[in-house]
């Protein structure tokens, strides 16, 4: 039924998280938006109208399959039944990417629905290389991992967050999603400069650039504290920082996350609208 | 200093542990309320996933009370896989050994058909028999009849009025609940689930059906507890619902 030879890449143009109540505003009018990210996870039900929408909108759209519950940063082994199932998805569907993140979310079988942090470490990477060729080899294609947003930091770490992923990209061979408004919220947070970061990234890893709105608050001292929402339109120093990324790094496809209190399509398109401005900025 | 994904984890599910050490600031002080970014995003994620899983039961007990009750369901049951479309599995039994809600007895049944609903909106699609395939039987065939279910049809029995607690819930002008049993049935004509209240003697017809009973024999079963059934409404919501998936004349 899907013609499997359709995309084979995302375009370097603007995408969207795709939520259901968007449905119809999409295909009636898409607007600026030429590709969509799901959430895995949300499509591993048996059948239904998330299925059906995901195979309509399959022949009309490159699609990205974004997973939120692997947990490759897990100390413990990657769930067996979980790889089938990203298998299935990612076997039947066909999508243009699949990408999941430097974060755990699993421990002793129970799985708790958040990203959380890890240590930087000679040990942690390695494992985290041995669960992404783990999963590479399960889907049979290469996988982009996303930099996390960071709250806190570990005193064991001994590798900094771009060099450490330069090295899981190195010895596994997976692409990286650069999350430029995680970036600009785990900066804020620990005291590092944003623009630092991107000069430091493996900008040729690139496959995908994620950006999304956070919400503020403080720590014990008083200091910023931004927290990673998906919940609100994006900033202008995020705006800024991608100008500055897609300025080194040319042009990627740039997704647009808005997952809590998700505002109508006109909004969101809106959003998408101003990343095509961006993208337009460094076309060659 | 190094902290294992054990620690981490038993803090972030109990604010009265301690932040661990090891985890710091960007100046290398302990990581403070910083921590409960983590315990706040699972706690929050969690509780709206309860929310949006039971409506019903989130509007009998009142949205703080849902928080509490949610609060104490996720401490005690986490989710054991990544596929949040299944949490919740355990909260009928949860809310059936709650102590402060032994005077609220309905609930667990509610919290089961809500569990039910989102099961059938998730089920795998089936094709449905033509209704004039049925018609085209003659009385003799259609005894000898066995069939196979949709996998979103499900059958949910109550000593409570679970189907009119559900509509006084769900509806405008519903009326309101009578102390009786009720038996539901679940289908899904199309991709939003529905549940119907079912005469009496039609979920035992039903069960036996799904037990690949015949027509003939699970009508006979109905009837010697229920003399007065009459298979005429449960087979017309039976294919009005997209319910049955296959005929199977066996002789």
């Amino acid at each position: 039924m899907l013609d499997s030879t359709l995309f084979h890449h995302l375009p370097t143009a603007p995408g969207v998280g795709y939520k259901p109540q968007h449905f119809e505003d999409i295909i009636a009018d898409p607007g600026s938006v030429r590709w969509l990210e799901i959430h895995a996870e949300n499509y591993m039900g048996d059948g239904g109208r998330p299925l059906a929408q995901l195979r309509h909108l399959a022949e009309r759209f490159a699609l990205s399959v974004h997973g939120v519950g692997l947990s490759i940063g897990g100390e413990g082994p990657l769930d067996p039944d979980h790889l089938s199932r990203l298998k299935h998805l990612v076997g039947w569907l066909n999508p243009a990417s699949f990408s999941e993140h430097l974060a755990w979310s699993t421990h002793d079988s129970h799985f708790y629905n958040d990203l959380l942090p890890l240590p930087y470490t000679n040990t942690s990477l390695a494992r985290i290389c041995d669960h992404i060729n783990q999963l590479q080899d399960t889907i049979g294609r290469q996988m982009l991992l996303e930099n996390p947003s960071s709250y806190l930091a570990f005193a064991e770490s001994t590798w900094d967050e771009p060099a450490f992923l330069a090295e899981i990209s190195k010895r596994s061979g997976c692409g990286l999603l650069l999350d430029v408004n995680n970036v600009f919220v785990s900066a804020t947070n620990l005291g590092f400069s944003p623009q630092g970061y991107i000069d430091a990234f493996a900008l040729d890893q690139v496959g995908e650039i994620h950006l999304g709105g956070h919400d503020e608050d403080t720590d014990d001292h008083g200091a910023p504290l931004l927290i990673d929402s998906h919940g609100c339109e994006i900033v202008d120093p995020v705006w800024a920082l991608l100008d500055y990324t897609l300025a080194q790094s040319g042009p990627k496809p740039v997704l647009v996350e808005w997952d809590t209190d998700v505002p109508d399509w006109p909004v969101l398109e809106n959003e998408a609208a101003r990343a095509h401005a961006a993208l337009q900025q460094v076309q060659p | 200093m190094i902290v294992p994904q054990d620690l981490f984890t038993s803090a972030v599910m109990d604010a009265a542990q301690p932040v661990p050490n090891g985890l710091l600031d960007g100046q290398n002080r302990p990581a403070g309320r910083r921590f409960n970014v983590y315990r706040n995003n699972i706690a929050v994620s969690l509780t709206e996933a309860m929310h949006q899983a039971f409506p019903v039961i989130t509007k009998l007990l009142g949205p703080q009370n849902m928080d509490g009750l949610a609060g104490m369901f996720l401490r005690a049951h986490p989710p054991s896989s990544p596929l949040m479309m299944h949490y919740g599995a355990e909260f009928p039994a949860f809310l059936a050994q709650m102590p402060q809600l032994a005077h609220l007895g309905y609930l667990p049944d509610v919290a089961r058909l809500e569990l039910q609903l989102r099961r059938a909106y998730h089920a795998a699609d089936a094709t449905p028999v033509d209704a004039a395939l049925l018609s085209s039987l003659d009385p003799d065939q259609l005894l000898q009849l066995h069939v196979a279910f949709a996998p979103a049809v499900h059958v949910l029995r109550s000593r409570w009025p679970i189907y009119d607690i559900w509509r006084f819930n769900t509806q405008a002008d519903a009326p309101k609940p009578h102390s009786e049993a009720q038996d539901i049935l679940i289908t899904r004509p199309d991709f939003d689930p529905i549940p119907q209240l079912l005469p009496q003697g039609a979920a035992e017809w039903i069960l036996a059906l799904q037990n690949d009973a015949s027509f003939g024999s699970a009508y006979e079963a109905a009837s010697q507890l229920y003399p007065a059934f009459d298979l005429t409404t449960p087979l017309t919501m039976l294919l009005q619902g997209s319910a049955l998936s296959e005929l199977d004349r066996k002789g």
